[in-house]
């Protein structure tokens, strides 16, 4: 077979004499990229003006102005640089208050512990080697850790109500076990909404769509409010695992949905053999498709739990002190009241950290998916 | 051929053997398990309400609501009753929801396209605007904006970025018109008009494919959309002023006025929905086959005519499903305009429920207008989506 290097070719040309444009490769990589055109260089150079200035004001605002040491519980210097500069010493004020909420002052670490113990289990989760079935025994493992940090209650431990509890790790909280129990109601109303059994597939249809038909903030208003309704006299349960159960609620929904894309995508002939083998449903189920379908939807798994992660935030509204709402009463102290942009652009880095790396994860794992 | 024979049935035994009587059982386990936690919560909520003396039913709705309402489209006083006082919510919501819609739809489309621009500068920034609002939740950027809103300065130092538009801590005002009864009129008019030169324009495109002769349709278009409305307006004296805003004392006269809460949450929720619909139109974009802009490009087509005319029509396929969850998720999301006192549906059903109590209806009044409303942008997209799909022989 002819290729390429059997055709003669013609001999190549001399090197042109490189001159203006092409003398460097960076400004050919400029003339391809930014000057390619009058277009495309006429909307190089507006962008490049309005970047600039864009620029200079922030880094006037953000660096040269900015304020960010103060003598503690005073802000005369913040006050005076108002309007010009940022007040960065609103953070270290206020950082404890933001990331810890009411937590008693003198065990702190145990919060701070618990973040920790959440980063490594999402980067245990996120390493192939753990996909195993043993990675439950892990979750279990790290959220009994969690709790038992966050409660106390045992020696050296002394109990922490809720109440106290704030912050970050209410946020972590919130999300993760969302999704810890709303994963196994997903798994099971993805299954029954695909089941041949009309009145449990209408049940589940029911469910996804009522949950998924309404706003995050009306099932949190349901259950601030209607929940005590709906118990007999005398039972209560506290605000944050109610606002909790909405959230599981909520995400058994959003992963039912996802977990069906899932058994979608296994192919027929998985089930039919599985039937031929005289699998029950259960054992069919167990140990052939949904090990085969959850491993197609970690890439939009992932996707989900951000998007909760992010939708935590909505517990403000009924109340529940989470990191933003953390922040947001940080502020209400009357000396650091007029620097709120300050606090927001620190928990938004927050956000955006987490919520940055879970969306390169996800992305990596896509393209290791599209590559294979 | 003789028609084929449905095998029959196999008969039903009443043994753990038999898949149909395994899932009755089932079924009736499921069922009875739904029905009797359902009915024990019911059970104790009448109890509960009879306790607290609070009759369930709607006759709250005719009351005298009693609640301020400072932002409406539709006369409101606080005399009036709860109904009323529910369909200005309503109202409030859509006019976030369809104008939202309608802007990040815009914005978001412009950012998906930079995403792919050749020029190096313009995609990155509009990378950056993607990543940075998507991973920041959406409750946190409205309480920036709305601080950042409440930070401008008083009316009488109001930024004025273009003549006549003032951006202050009363929000934004704008020159506008005044409109009564007559201009609804004649945008009535327009609006029809729109309708009849939509059919002219199906059967005119309709003839053309029969005998191949283009008929332009465009002069019908201004006779029905412009020049009609026109002369209805000449015609019944329809005065079109613009009213420019004034400062008077401490506060803005004339032209049209955004309030400070509206704007920090339409602001919120097209920015933050753009980023969403950017990376859409981003990768339905890059769906379509690089064959077909090679081929459009190989004729001689322009650039800007092939992405029109060749690459969104394909892309769009690929574009409207995500899109419509992203329309769902806007309409959802402009619920957090309760966290600004902006006072939408879900707002003013929580002041209901805290002023009469009405937990239940009041819940099942947000819910009922949130599902009616998923239900309609699920059935217009879905419609819209039949339209568009790939019609193959």
């Amino acid at each position: 077979m002819a290729t390429l290097t059997d055709v003669p070719q013609a001999p190549r040309p001399a090197a042109r004499h490189r001159t203006g444009w092409d003398a460097h490769p960076a400004l050919r990589w400029m003339r391809a990229n930014l000057f390619s055109s009058i277009g495309s260089t006429i909307t190089t150079l507006i962008l490049i003006a309005l970047l600039a200035k864009a620029l200079i004001g922030l880094v006037q605002w953000g660096l040269v102005n900015a304020v960010w040491t103060e003598p503690a519980n005073d802000s005369a210097a913040c006050r005076a640089a108002r309007g010009i500069g940022a007040c960065w010493a609103v953070i270290p004020e206020k950082y404890r208050f933001i990331l810890f909420g009411t937590y008693p002052y003198d065990q702190q670490w145990r919060p701070a512990a618990a973040i920790l113990v959440f980063i490594a289990l999402f980067f245990v989760s996120s390493r192939r080697s753990f996909w195993r079935r043993e990675l439950v025994l892990i979750w279990a493992g790290a959220l009994s850790l969690i709790g038992l940090l966050m409660w106390g209650g045992i020696p050296g431990l002394p109990y922490v109500a809720q109440e106290r509890w704030g912050g970050l790790p209410v946020t972590l909280i919130l999300a993760t076990f969302g999704l810890a129990f709303g994963f196994p109601i997903g798994i099971l109303v993805a299954l029954g909404r695909r089941s041949k059994l009309p009145a449990i597939r209408s049940l589940c249809v029911l469910y996804v769509e009522l949950i998924r038909g309404v706003p995050l903030i009306s099932l949190l208003f349901m259950a601030s409010v209607m929940f005590p309704l709906f118990m007999p006299d005398g039972f209560n349960i506290d605000k944050l695992l109610r606002a909790q159960i909405a959230i599981i609620m909520f995400a058994g929904a959003y992963l039912a949905e996802v977990v069906r894309g899932g058994l979608q995508a296994v192919p027929r002939g998985q089930q039919e053999a599985a039937d031929a083998l005289g699998l029950t449903y259960w054992q069919k189920n167990r140990l052939i498709v949904l090990p085969q379908a959850i491993r197609h939807v970690i890439p939009p798994l992932v996707n989900t739990f951000i998007a909760f992660f992010k939708d935590t935030s909505l517990v403000l509204i009924i109340g529940i002190f989470d990191l933003l709402t953390a922040a947001k009463t940080a502020i209400i102290d009357p000396a650091w009241q007029a620097f709120s942009v300050e606090v927001y652009v620190f928990v938004a880095v927050i956000y955006f950290a987490f919520c940055y790396a879970m969306s390169r994860y996800s992305r990596s794992l896509e393209q290791a998916q599209t590559a294979k | 051929m003789t028609p084929q024979k449905r095998p029959p049935r196999p008969k039903m035994t009443f043994s753990l053997q038999n898949d149909q009587f395994k899932g009755l059982l089932w079924q009736i386990l499921v069922v009875g398990i739904a029905v009797v936690v359902i009915g024990w919560l019911w059970s104790n909520a009448i109890h509960n309400l009879s306790v607290r003396r609070i009759s369930t039913g709607f006759a709250f709705l005719g009351r005298e609501a009693g609640m301020p309402i400072t932002d409406t489209w539709i006369a409101y006083s606080p005399k009036d009753t709860y109904l009323r006082a529910f369909i200005v919510g309503i109202v409030n919501t859509l006019r976030v929801a369809v104008i939202g819609i309608v802007l990040a739809t815009i914005v978001g489309t412009m950012i998906g396209i930079a995403r792919l621009s050749a020029n190096w500068l313009l995609s990155r920034l509009a990378a950056i605007y993607v990543e940075t609002l998507r991973d920041i939740p959406l409750l946190l950027q409205l309480l920036f904006w709305y601080v950042l809103m409440q930070g401008l300065p008083p009316a009488r130092g109001a930024w004025k970025p273009i003549e006549g538009f003032f951006l202050s801590n009363r929000g934004l005002v704008m020159p506008g018109i005044p409109l009564d009864s007559g201009h609804w009129g004649v945008i009535g008019v327009a609006a029809l008009g729109c309708a009849a030169f939509y059919l002219l324009r199906r059967h005119l495109i309709a003839r053309q494919m029969q005998d191949g002769r283009p008929r332009p349709n465009w002069p019908y278009g201004i006779l029905l959309i412009i020049v009609l409305p026109a002369l209805v307006s000449w015609l019944s004296d329809v005065p079109w002023t613009i009213s420019m805003p004034e400062l008077h004392g401490f506060n803005f006269a004339g032209g049209w006025t955004l309030a400070p809460e509206y704007f920090a949450l339409l602001i919120a929720v097209v920015t933050y929905t753009s980023a969403f619909i950017a990376e859409i139109v981003r990768s339905g974009i890059q769906a379509v086959h690089k064959g077909q802009w090679d081929a459009a490009l190989a004729l001689g087509l322009k650039r800007s005519f092939v992405l029109q005319k060749i690459v969104l029509p394909q892309a769009l396929r690929v574009i409207i499903p995500p899109l419509t969850s992203q329309y769902l998720n806007l309409t959802k999301n402009s619920s957090l305009a309760v966290a600004i006192g902006y006072q939408d549906i879900v707002s003013i059903a929580n002041t209901t429920l805290n002023q009469t109590g009405q937990a239940i209806e009041a819940i099942a009044l947000i819910m009922a207008v949130f599902l009616t409303i998923s239900l309609s942008i699920s059935l217009f997209m879905n419609w819209f989506n039949a339209r568009i799909a790939l019609t193959e022989r």
